[in-house]
């Protein structure tokens, strides 16, 4: 067993895990992080997707031991401490970007590396992005335009006065 | 009480945002995988390496002795309580339904079958126990090609059958009365086209691998499984184990996409199932992605052999086909049904006045194959559309125009086909003539043919699939005629709480399709509820305790109506106890805008929220009334669901590598009247990705002794974002009659509607190189070899006359 110790959605963990052990079953099985899935086991379909340092990682290519002292974020730990969405889930909220939603976690994560590194995407710059994600439900095409408006929004958010910049509001719920 | 505003019709046909949203965006799914009892053990399933093998020894003893291993068995140990699998689709008097045990007991029948279990305190401990098992084989000749398998002498998969042939059936329009004589037809046909067609075997590939949980510490043995069918599951669980119905609950939990995939009852259920009763304690089974691709039924394998009569002019005359369609190794529930789910739509949109469908099915060493996205119908327009192709070019024809002369045409229907289909409605003129426009058609083909002329090395080819489709599973009368173990009918409830809210329970099970947002739109209009105050409720027998489930397009088709029909109850049974509440009689009533107010009279009347209250507290109800608003409704549709459209696909093919770029794709689908436009969207582009895929990239092969060569996402290759394009979608409206909603099936039609699209693309692109056939998948290699075929002269293709 070896010791590890990392921060998980702003949580702080301690724990021995065998050395052998995935981060992706270390943060389901052990930290009960359950909003991680596990879509393959050849590292091909990004639903493991997690954000480790702020870059996106398989969370199944990473071993336990290999993020002890990193921060880590998993699509639970997206949302405002309220609850607000972030601007990429609530993009793939309104633009229909899931169906089963499965992929949905790895999705998003990988989205918002990608809008971290390049906040004005184009189409085929989005697509390039999100290769290493699959999802068999949507053909993608709403995905794409999740990312697109998702980027848009937080440009706009960047862009506007620190009063009415917090995070992600400047987007009105949509209910049609 | 509070005035409701005009509702009518308001949320049927408008993009509400989903429901289901919220927990799927946030990491709140319960997923099977997801859940974990006290005390639970893991499972893992050693499977077998070889094709076909005798087993003449198994020992668990040594993974027994490890630490963490609780308890392990192999198909010996639980022979007389596992139950077989069932098949409930015997097609003929006559089809070979061989044993099936969930883990295998004496043979082994294709890679990737059960052999042993073992049960242990977590999931890696019991993949290393696998590792420990003993067991040795005695290899037996393995059989894999369709045609082989049915010479003399070839190996048997079932050797006590005495066959690899499952069942031969066949449907002629002259024998049963629906139409001419394909035999005469085909004398007297100006042109007749014979082509061989080659279904790939394809891996439905949902993103979810499957997994099952069971509890048997209950009163109920309670199995949650990653699955489209819960009640068939329980069903069948009761009916081949002997454990009685009602002692067993099936819960489908969130279930990550099924595509026919999980249309199944599979071995690994019926193994957790026995172990959790063998052992007195909870299990669990989550299967790896490889493990899925190995096992998990797969779809399509078919070799199409068609034969379609025209006349010079390009009217059709006759089609008949010939089919091999392989089983694999086993039977799963439907196996032998969906070549016939096929057999009905070798016609298509077009007038064929005769008509012949034969087909075999055939067992190899191969995983098991069944349900698929579109099942069956997809393999019919394609072989059709292709077909269709080759006779305009033979003809030298505008491939459109060909297709003109012979459908039919929207003042025709009702129109029953020579295969003895009723086709309810459609309008094939119209979703055509949208889809040219969008896809600028006569541009296209003026790029095309000076990309030829000018011998550009990359060519346009423009592709054409004009479908019709038999959805909404299914008329029982019909299932019962083609000898299908179940009805077809779907059931809906409405309960009244006693605040006015709404649950909706529906016997469908869903699993992606966003069925909790469009009950939730259909209830509201019906009932005159807000949106937001019906909770749709699914998936778990305890509360749905009856359904038919969800695959083949059915769900609104059917389930759509039995909710609109229980909705209906309520508003009949909630009546009288407004007229009472107002003080008048009930036929002096009308349920507008969600109130129930006197004819003719404006003003305030009484809400179905007022009449559940009413009916709650009970302290005044009419004499004889029942104290209740809750109703059911089941519904058995007549007639299958026609939806139909014209899907247009550009490809740029480059001719020195033979790499394939789709250019534009357009989609015009007929889906009838649309409950959700959003969610009709979705559906279209996801159908028409899995279509594309089939075309393009995906295939799963086997090497000479049977193994899976094509058993991760690194060999089979499903398509990401960066090898899909933007396709432009659109929608002409024809309501189907007699439904209620007027909605058709969408599930399928996009998957049955794309794979021709885009191969008559490909064709097309290198028909004036001599090509007039590649082979899916489509890839580089296979186009450039067509090419290079071509130009030696000895390219393949259909003997043409």
């Amino acid at each position: 067993m070896t010791h590890i110790s990392m921060t998980v959605d702003g949580v702080r963990y301690d724990d021995d895990v065998e050395p052998r052990t995935l981060l992706v079953h270390h943060l389901r099985d052990k930290l009960g992080k359950i909003g991680t899935v596990v879509g393959c086991d050849t590292s091909n379909c990004g639903a493991c997707t997690v954000l480790m340092g702020g870059n996106s990682v398989k969370s199944c290519t990473v071993l336990a031991v290999q993020a002890s002292g990193m921060d880590i974020t998993t699509v639970e730990g997206l949302a405002g401490r309220d609850g607000e969405m972030h601007p990429v889930q609530q993009a793939f909220h309104e633009t229909h970007a899931l169906q089963c939603g499965y992929c949905t976690p790895g999705m998003i994560m990988s989205a918002v590396d990608l809008l971290a590194e390049n906040p004005d995407p184009t189409d085929a710059e989005i697509r390039d992005g999100l290769e290493g994600n699959l999802c068999r439900c949507t053909g993608y095409q709403n995905i794409v335009k999740a990312v697109r408006e998702a980027g848009e929004t937080m440009r706009t958010a960047r862009h506007a006065t620190p009063e009415t910049a917090s995070a992600h509001a400047t987007r009105d719920e949509v209910t049609t | 009480m509070t005035v409701t505003e005009d509702r009518s019709g308001a949320e049927v046909g408008r993009e509400r945002l989903r429901k289901e949203d919220a927990r799927l965006i946030t990491g709140r799914t319960m997923w099977t995988e997801n859940i974990s009892l006290p005390g639970m053990l893991h499972l893992g399933i050693l499977r077998s390496p070889m094709a076909h093998a005798r087993i003449t020894h198994v020992d668990v003893g040594p993974a027994l002795e490890m630490s963490g291993v609780v308890e392990a068995f192999s198909g010996r140990d639980i022979a007389d309580m596992q139950g077989a699998m069932p098949c409930v689709w015997p097609v003929t008097e006559d089809t070979v339904l061989p044993d099936y045990p969930p883990l295998a007991v004496d043979e082994v029948r294709h890679t990737g079958e059960p052999v042993a279990v073992v049960a242990a305190r977590d999931h890696a401990t019991a993949m290393d126990a696998l590792e420990a098992i003993e067991i040795d084989y005695e290899p037996l000749p393995v059989v894999l090609d369709m045609e082989e398998a049915l010479a003399d002498g070839a190996p048997l998969v079932h050797a006590d059958t005495g066959t690899n042939k499952c069942y031969t059936w066949v449907l002629d329009s002259a024998e049963a009365g629906t139409g001419d004589d394909v035999a005469q037809a085909e004398a007297d046909a100006e042109i007749v086209i014979n082509r061989r067609y080659i279904q790939q075997r394809l891996i439905p590939a949902f993103m979810e691998p499957r997994s099952v949980v069971v509890d048997p510490t209950g009163e109920q043995i309670t199995m949650w499984s990653a699955t489209q069918v819960p009640h068939i599951l329980r069903l069948l669980l009761a009916m081949s184990t002997g454990v009685p119905e009602q002692k067993i609950r099936v819960i489908a939990p969130d279930v990550g996409g099924g595509f026919g995939g999980k249309l199944q009852v599979t071995p690994e259920e019926f193994i957790a199932f026995a172990a959790a009763r063998r052992f007195g304690r909870p299990v669990k089974y989550v299967e790896s992605r490889s493990e899925t691709m190995l096992s998990g039924h797969h779809g399509r394998d078919q070799i199409q052999d068609v034969t379609l009569c025209a006349r010079r002019d390009g009217t059709v005359t006759g089609i008949s086909v010939k089919l091999l369609a392989n089983m694999g190794a086993y039977l799963g529930i439907i196996t032998p049904g969906i070549p016939i789910l096929g057999a009905f739509m070798y016609g298509g949109i077009y007038k064929f006045p005769a008509y012949r469908f034969e087909c075999s099915g055939v067992f190899t060493n191969t995983t098991k194959t069944d349900a698929y996205r579109g099942a069956g119908r997809p393999e019919a327009t394609f072989a059709l559309e292709r077909a269709m192709d080759d006779l305009a070019d033979e003809l030298g024809m505008d491939a459109m125009e060909v297709r003109r002369r012979s459908w039919i045409n929207h003042d025709e229907f009702p129109y029953t086909t020579s295969a003895g289909l009723t086709y309810d409605s459609g309008n094939y003129e119209a979703a055509t003539e949208k889809a040219m426009e969008l896809f600028g058609y006569n541009e296209l083909r003026r790029e095309q043919a000076s990309r030829r002329e000018s011998g550009d090395p990359v060519q346009l080819g423009i592709g054409i699939s004009t479908y019709t489709e038999m959805c909404g599973l299914a008329p029982s009368r019909i299932l019962g005629q083609l000898r299908y173990g179940a009805g077809g009918w779907e059931t809906a409830s409405v309960r009244m709480l006693p605040t006015g809210k709404v649950e909706v329970i529906t016997g469908t099970s869903p699993h992606g399709q966003g069925h909790e947002t469009a009950w939730s739109q259909i209830a509201a209009d019906r009932l005159g509820v807000p949106f937001d105050d019906v909770e749709v409720l699914h998936g778990d027998t305890r509360t749905s305790h009856k359904g038919l489930d969800t695959y083949g397009s059915r769900s609104l088709a059917v389930g759509g109506i039995a909710l609109v029909n229980a909705c209906q109850k309520v508003v009949d049974k909630a009546k009288p106890i407004a007229a009472h509440l107002l003080e008048c009689d009930p036929a002096d009533l009308e349920f507008v805008d969600g109130q129930y107010r006197v004819k003719g009279t404006p003003g305030a009347g009484k809400t179905l929220a007022d009449c559940a209250l009413a009916v709650f507290t009970s302290h005044d109800m009419p004499d004889g009334v029942e104290s209740s608003l809750d109703a059911d409704a089941t519904f058995d549709p007549e007639n299958f669901s026609y939806p139909h459209g014209t899907h247009l696909c550009a490809t740029e093919v480059d001719t020195e590598t033979g790499r394939v770029t789709i250019r534009s794709y357009v989609a015009v689908d007929d889906v009838g009247r649309v409950v959700n436009p959003m969610i009709v969207e979705g559906q279209v582009h996801g159908g028409v990705a899995q279509g594309i895929a089939q075309a393009l990239f995906e295939e799963a092969v086997y090497d000479a002794d049977g193994n899976l060569l094509t058993g991760t996402f690194v060999d089979y290759t499903i398509p990401s974002s960066a090898d899909l394009p933007d396709i432009v979608t659109d929608r002409t409206e024809t309501p189907a009659p007699g439904h209620p909603l007027g909605s058709k099936g969408v599930g399928e039609a996009g998957t049955i509607a794309s794979t021709p699209a885009v191969v008559n693309s490909v064709v097309d692109a290198l028909r004036h190189l001599g090509v007039s056939d590649v082979r899916m998948p489509c890839t580089p290699e296979r186009v450039w070899q067509a090419i290079r075929s071509a130009q030696d002269g000895a390219q393949e293709g259909g003997a043409r006359l």
